[in-house]
């Protein structure tokens, strides 16, 4: 089981969590001007990185807030948690594959 | 609401008062319902000086901002939920204790954006002590139960058999009692928690009712 450093609440079990897929999936700010491959890349497609991920996690069964984790693919290394909106932190990416 | 003569608590129907005391030997575990608890949701700005005062004023203590984090008087004790989430509760307080500080709060908040919602009839309340009641929760939550990471007065939403649990630690036992929790869980899931608690339990010994 992964321990995920909730922002609010501190590290707890996995279990305690839902899992929101890729972070910082922007909607197009103009729906129907996009075309429909646009749409479709925005609606079903996303990264499917080795190394580090930006993704979206949940604490339905603590706070019930939602925040974004930086993770390592391959190690399962949680680099950090920050709250939903907020910018990633600064990681370099490259070496941590 | 309903007729208050036909309410029942969500375990009134294992009939627990009419259980047999245990076996006799000294029991690790002491399990009971506290029925009719009076819970309040209370939610608001939590960066907002004048939320806090008028909570303050009304309850006459502040509101626990750290995570975990609980305070209370005599008639009341908030548990911190999330960002600017709390539990106001009553656990003693009878059938009318959820619609009375639900009245007290809102007059207190009048004019500030926050939501109070009683929500006393949907949890059912057991309370688990007794020197071995940390072992027993261990076994199906994934919280730390050592007294380093859960102490006195402290609360925390979490999972037990997956069923999803607020858990306070109350500060009214003594520490020759063992550890005492409330756990505070939906009413649909009250039996299924019950059971899973006493058979867990069961290797160190229950007795039924509070120590
Ligand atoms: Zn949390």
């Amino acid at each position: 089981m992964l321990v995920i450093p909730c922002p609010h609440c501190g590290p707890r079990g996995e279990i305690e969590f839902s899992y929101g897929g890729q972070a910082h999936i922007a909607r197009p700010k103009d729906p129907e001007k996009v075309s429909d491959a646009e749409w479709a890349d925005y609606v079903f497609l996303r990264d499917n990185t080795k190394g580090v991920f930006l993704e979206r996690w949940c604490h339905v069964h603590g706070c019930r807030r939602w925040f974004n984790v930086a993770r390592n693919t391959v190690t399962y290394e949680i680099l950090a948690a920050y709250d939903a909106g907020a910018k990633p932190p600064k990681l370099d990416y490259e070496t941590q594959v | 609401m309903i007729e208050s003569y036909l309410r029942q608590s969500p375990l009134a129907h294992l009939a627990l008062a009419a259980h047999g005391p245990g076996s006799g030997k000294p029991a690790g575990v002491h399990m009971a319902e506290r029925p009719f608890p009076g819970l309040v949701n209370l939610r608001g700005p939590g960066d907002n000086a004048n939320f806090h005062g008028a909570f303050k004023a009304a309850a006459g203590y502040d509101l626990p901002v750290e995570a975990g984090a609980t305070a209370g008087s005599a008639n009341t004790t908030a548990l911190w939920l999330g960002p600017g989430e709390w539990l106001i509760l009553d656990a003693r307080g009878g059938p009318k204790s959820g619609p009375r500080i639900a009245e007290s709060l809102r007059a207190a908040l009048a004019g500030i954006s926050a939501a109070v919602t009683d929500i006393s009839e949907s949890r059912a309340c057991i309370r688990i002590s007794g020197a071995k009641a940390r072992a027993v929760l261990q076994k199906g939550c994934p919280l730390d139960f050592h007294p380093r990471h859960f102490a006195q007065g402290q609360c925390a939403q979490s999972v037990l058999a997956r069923a999803a649990i607020l858990l306070h630690m109350t500060p009214d036992e003594t520490a020759a009692d063992g550890p005492a929790f409330d756990v505070y869980v939906a009413r649909s899931f009250a039996e299924y928690t019950w059971r899973w608690l006493e058979d867990a339990a069961r290797e160190f010994g229950v007795a039924r009712g509070e120590r």
